[in-house]
């Protein structure tokens, strides 16, 4: 895979992730390009479609455009599926996913896409494996602030 | 949102978040991003210590803004100190920031690459995989410098815990990728196979990957993967849907990890050892099996997850290409899925079946399918799945159903998208003329696509119909008739009118003897369009006019009359004003006889590879077809007797600016060589074909002009002058950019040269070096100037020693001035004897116009005055091309440099662009250059494409540094 990006239906970018090397003028022609084509499209239509030398695959789940491109002898449908299980983790962990959920702790959304996904790979398939990771630094992160005194503990709903 | 409670609310990260949400416009974005980031500023410029917290949240912040899209200059130093942190949460956060916004600041790189050496080597694997996380998304040659050494001994470490080894194995492929000259083959890569065996399935699931991509590059090292691939797909496809707990989804058990254990074995021939083949055949056959069971899920990720492993088992099928029972069911499979309700199986299945359909094994099975494939192309919904239908409808087209997959789409063609336009009128016509068993049919079909979709009718398209007619006189007549008849159509396409100029000029004859197209009907006609067509059509026109003079007499005084007025013999248009000129006098001066012999019909056009099929390749990239293909294709155009010339070349028509040439040669625009039917077969070699990537962009230079450097047939060598070396022009190439260097060599001689010039004048060292033990004698050199060269350019060679010991050099010193501008370039002749066999061997001097350059500093205001000031087209020369070598500013420069002109700096406003100035030094004149070198560097590599833009006092001047110059890059 050679990159994955998250929008919303307003065209709003919500995650980005490279895993080939490009200038930042690059990334932004190719997101705003890609938004365009891809919010473009009729909601019956195919999830693929051919761009540059990339496959594209995306999917909708509710208000975000899940959008990966891969190369030409990737497979098409196992990266729908990869896009469904990392909606699966982000709604695992988030409790019920929504877009607000991603916006407000993007660093979070960074996180898990990490321990699923690396160098553009499925690292781990495994939903428990993956949030064990997670919960477990979740958890060095209690620890440090249990210690660490009087730090607002505060969750921010909206 | 219970679970983002554990830990670590930045509530004033959330609070600057709303604030942004709740902005109306753009700029109060903007202002409330602004106050934030001088706040963050003066925190982090502060005197008081900020504590790990705050350094977290600003940097958490910073991080925000910039993926909102705005550029950081800072913070990156705060980030780098949060590496170093032991607290997880703000190293976490630390690394995320690296991750995104990698500085190549060397001081911090190093700083970064410390912190993840102490990440990696504090035996914590949370910690171990937050920096292999690191390293894989940065990814740079930097970490791979640093890392690529320790990360394989992490991979491969008895102690090493699952995770740190799945994150390893994927920042190792990450490294592998960018820096493969950096990861080292060695005693791991052995361990790294058996990573396959291991009994966790996310170990498997990373390893894969890294395994696949290093056995591509190094097919024999991993060929043991095969066996231990196999065994393993074996389990996951014979398991049940339980037994693999957490990796079965959906019920389908590991789809990910079978994906990839089938993709690994498609860098592999199909396994040698029977077993391990038997085994293989059984696990296809059982997951070609498993798609007609019923579903065991009705959700759409359980038939998403199985379909995958269906498809890329079919993928393996048609790599192996050898089990025809296999194959043909895998046919079936997709077939039933061609009418799949589900838009994103109809879609692969088309698409899968268009590698299915290049083997011999399965290409009747797909064809069975191609009213359903018809029907897709004319209802699906979604242009992308029209699109594969075409393809696929190309793919399974032979001569059995050619008439029917053209005719329909043709009629595709009508409602077609605009995106697809292009390639299907290529496509068309490449099966048109591939199948084509009639040609009456071939030449209906290239009319209806001109009359259709003209404006997407490639140049190559319509040259080609126009080689084919020429070469089969049975078509001829029909072509001039039918031509004839589409150009009575009140608005016909411009595509057309070149075409029918073209086909009536030369046989407008054959259907002269009706009445209704007699000669001056014919004539009208074409005269009709005349005024609407664009200045190379009109030049055809022209040149067809000369024709019909020699055709038909009767037309004489009528064309003498067009060519004769005003509009034509004084047309503001150069080329235009010299043919009507040169035509009129032609057709007043000649006589019947030499009229006939000069406008001879046109003599078969040599085989060539088809020139559409070529460009179908360029613009589809390699691969898109197959090798099958190409071959058929070159069998079908040898019955063709096909031709890759181009017919109505305006680079050409521009030759004819040149003040003697023969005069057959380019009168209907061609390419001198080609219509003389006189010409000696060894000139062919000289001819350029200009669709042929390989082949010279230039012009062929000299010797092809009036056969003035007589053509010894290259076998046979004789005391005359040798024909130039094939290579020559290549060879010439080298030396525009630089002045010293090997020119040539072979087995006997090596060339060497040395270069200096002054204003007009130049002078060259040549060093001829014996690389035999034997000597050579009768050397002798010359030197000559083919054409009008020989009033361009003044060169002198003093005399060399005709003996040449045995691994000795003689050098040579030659004199140049440069009188005038000049095009081609000198012909250097080397003869001698090597123990009694004559050796004659011509090689082009590298002499070209550019070595008289005087660099010329200027401002950007000077520069984009004279710019303007250049503004005629005939003064500027443009070409798009493709990089041919990496883009590096560096070596740019030097080339630039070494071109003889002044690089000019900070004229440009952008800074990837370069320009140059110069003023060429000759005798009798100074000519002013100026250059423009367009890169678009951000493009991926084999996209990258330069825009050049030559301009010039003097027109030929542009045109040629253009071509000298496209090479160079």
């Amino acid at each position: 895979m050679q990159f994955m990006l998250l929008f919303s239906r307003q065209g709003k970018l919500r995650l980005q992730k490279w895993y080939v090397p490009l200038s930042d003028k690059e990334k932004k022609k190719i997101t705003r390009e890609l938004v365009q084509t891809v919010l473009a499209r009729k909601p019956k239509m195919c999830s693929f479609l051919e761009w540059r030398d990339l496959k594209i695959v995306y999917k909708r789940y509710a208000s975000l455009y899940f959008c990966c491109a891969i190369e030409d002898q990737d497979n098409e449908l196992i990266t729908l599926e990869i896009i469904h299980r990392y909606v699966e983790l982000l709604d695992k962990y988030f409790g019920s996913v929504c877009e607000l959920d991603i916006i407000f702790n993007f660093e979070k959304a960074y996180f898990i896409l990490d321990e699923f996904l690396l160098g553009g790979e499925a690292q781990e398939t495994s939903k428990k494996n993956v949030l064990k990771a997670i919960e477990q630094a979740d958890l060095l992160q209690e620890v440090n602030y249990s210690l660490s005194l009087s730090l607002p503990h505060a969750v921010f709903m909206v | 949102m219970p679970a983002v409670s554990k830990g670590d609310g930045m509530r004033g990260l959330a609070v600057f978040i709303s604030d942004i949400r709740n902005c109306k416009s753009k700029e109060a974005e903007i202002k409330r991003i602004n106050k934030e980031l001088a706040n963050i500023r003066s925190k982090f410029k502060g005197d008081k210590a900020l504590d790990g917290y705050s350094k977290k949240k600003y940097v958490c912040k910073l991080l925000f803004i910039f993926l909102l899209g705005h550029d950081i200059d800072f913070g990156h130093m705060e980030a780098v100190n949060l590496l170093s942190s032991n607290k997880y949460t703000e190293k976490q956060i630390g690394y995320l920031f690296i991750s995104v916004l990698v500085n190549s600041n060397s001081e911090l790189i190093r700083l970064i690459n410390n912190a993840i050496k102490n990440d990696l080597s504090s035996r914590n694997p949370t910690f171990m995989c937050l920096a292999l996380h690191c390293i894989a998304n940065v990814g740079s040659r930097e970490m791979a410098e640093a890392f690529a050494g320790e990360i394989p001994r992490i991979l491969v470490a008895g102690d090493t815990m699952d995770s740190v080894k799945q994150s390893a194995a994927l920042c190792l492929l990450r490294l592998y990728r960018t820096s493969p000259d950096l990861v080292l083959m060695g005693e791991w890569t052995s361990r790294v196979v058996h990573l396959l065996n291991d009994q966790h399935m996310g170990v498997v699931t990373a390893a894969i990957s890294l395994i696949t991509c290093l056995s591509q590059k190094n097919p024999e090292e991993f060929k043991t993967c095969v066996s231990l691939a196999v065994s393993r797909l074996s389990r996951i496809v014979s398991s049940a849907s339980t037994d693999l707990q957490d990796y079965t989804y959906y019920f389908v058990p590991a789809p990910w990890l079978s994906c990839k254990l089938l993709r690994l074995l498609q860098c592999y021939p199909p396994p040698e050892d029977g077993a391990v083949k038997g085994r293989l055949v059984e696990c296809l056959e059982t997951i070609l099996n498993k798609a007609q069971e019923p579903p065991k899920s009705k959700k759409v990720q359980h038939s998403n997850a199985k379909n995958a492993i269906l498809f890329e088992a079919i993928a393996l099928i048609i790599h192996y290409d050898s089990e025809p029972n296999l194959l043909v069911r895998a046919c079936n499979q997709l077939g039933q899925f061609l009418q799949h309700r589900e838009t994103n199986l109809r879609y692969l299945a088309l698409e899968s079946m268009c590698t299915l359909a290049s083997s011999e094994f399965s290409h009747e099975a797909v064809k069975t399918h191609i009213e359903t494939v018809i029907n897709a192309l004319k209802t699906e919904r979604d242009v992308s799945v029209r699109q594969r239908a075409a393809d696929l409808l190309y793919a399974m087209c032979d001569r059995s159903n050619a008439k029917q997959i053209v005719a329909e789409m043709l009629s595709y063609l009508e409602t077609a998208d605009y995106s697809i336009r292009e390639e299907m009128v290529l496509k068309v016509a490449i099966l048109a003329e591939k199948y084509a068993v009639d040609y009456s049919w071939y030449v209906d079909t290239i009319l209806n696509l001109i009359r259709i979709a003209g404006d997407y009718v490639s140049e190559e398209v319509w040259y080609r119909v126009i080689q084919i007619v020429i070469n089969r006189d049975d078509v001829q007549g029909y072509a001039a008739k039918t031509v004839f008849e589409a150009l009575q159509a009140p608005a016909c396409h411009e595509n057309m009118v070149k075409v029918g100029g073209y086909i009536l000029g030369e046989f407008g004859n054959l259907i002269a003897g009706d009445p209704r197209s007699s000669p001056l009907v014919q004539f009208n006609l074409l005269h009709s369009k005349f005024h609407l067509c664009s200045v190379p059509t009109r030049a055809l026109l022209l040149s067809a006019y000369i024709k019909f003079i020699n055709l038909f007499p009767e037309t004489k005084p009528t064309i003498q009359e067009v060519l004769r007025c005003d509009s034509q013999i004084r047309n503001s248009d150069v080329e235009l004003q010299q043919r009507a000129v040169e035509y009129l006098k032609l057709s007043s001066i000649a006589s019947t006889d030499v009229l006939a012999t000069v406008l001879e019909e046109m003599p078969p056009f040599p085989e060539r590879e088809s020139s559409i099929l070529a460009k179908l390749k360029k613009k589809k990239g390699p691969g898109a077809v197959s090798g099958n293909e190409l071959e058929e294709g070159k069998r079908e155009g040898g019955e063709l007797n096909g031709a890759g010339e181009r017919p109505g070349d305006s680079s050409a028509i521009g030759a004819s600016n040149a003040s003697t040439p023969s005069p057959s040669a380019d009168l209907l625009g061609l390419r001198s060589a080609a219509p003389v039917s006189a010409a000696p077969p060894s000139a062919g070699s000289l001819l350029v074909d200009v669709f042929s990537e390989a082949g010279p962009a230039a012009p062929a230079a000299g010797a092809n002009d009036d056969g003035f450097l007589s053509s010894a047939p290259p076998s046979v060598v004789s005391e005359d002058p040798a024909p130039p070396l094939p290579e020559s022009d290549e060879l010439l190439n080298k030396f525009v950019c630089k002045n010293n260097g090997v020119l040539f060599e072979n087995q006997l001689l090596q060339i060497g040269v040395k270069s200096e010039y002054r204003q007009n004048l130049g002078r060259m060292y040549l060093f001829y070096g014996n690389k035999t033990s034997v000597q050579f004698v009768n050397f002798t050199t010359t030197v000559s100037c083919p054409g009008e060269l020989q009033s361009q350019l003044n060169v002198q060679l003093k005399p060399v020693d005709p003996l040449v010991e045995g691994g000795a050099q003689v050098q040579q010193v030659i004199n140049i001035e440069c009188l005038t501008v000049f095009s081609d370039a000198p012909l250097l002749n080397i003869k001698f004897r090597y123990g009694g066999a004559l050796q004659n061997l011509t090689l082009k001097l590298p002499v070209a116009i550019n070595k008289f350059f005087q660099p010329t500093e200027m401002s950007s205001h000077d520069f984009f005055q004279r710019w303007k000031q250049l503004s005629q087209p005939q003064q500027e020369a443009q070409k798009i091309f493709k990089a041919n070598h990496a883009m590096d500013t560096e070596v740019l420069k030097a080339k630039l440099l070494g071109l003889g002109t002044a690089l000019l700096e900070k004229v440009d406003p952008n800074p990837d662009n370069f320009v140059c100035a110069g003023v060429i030094q000759t005798k009798a004149q100074q000519v002013g250059c100026l250059l423009r070198l367009e890169p678009n560097a951000q493009a991926q590599p084999g996209e990258q494409m330069y825009r050049l833009t030559l301009r010039s006092s003097k027109d030929t001047v542009a045109k040629r540094l253009c071509e000298l110059l496209a090479e160079q890059f």
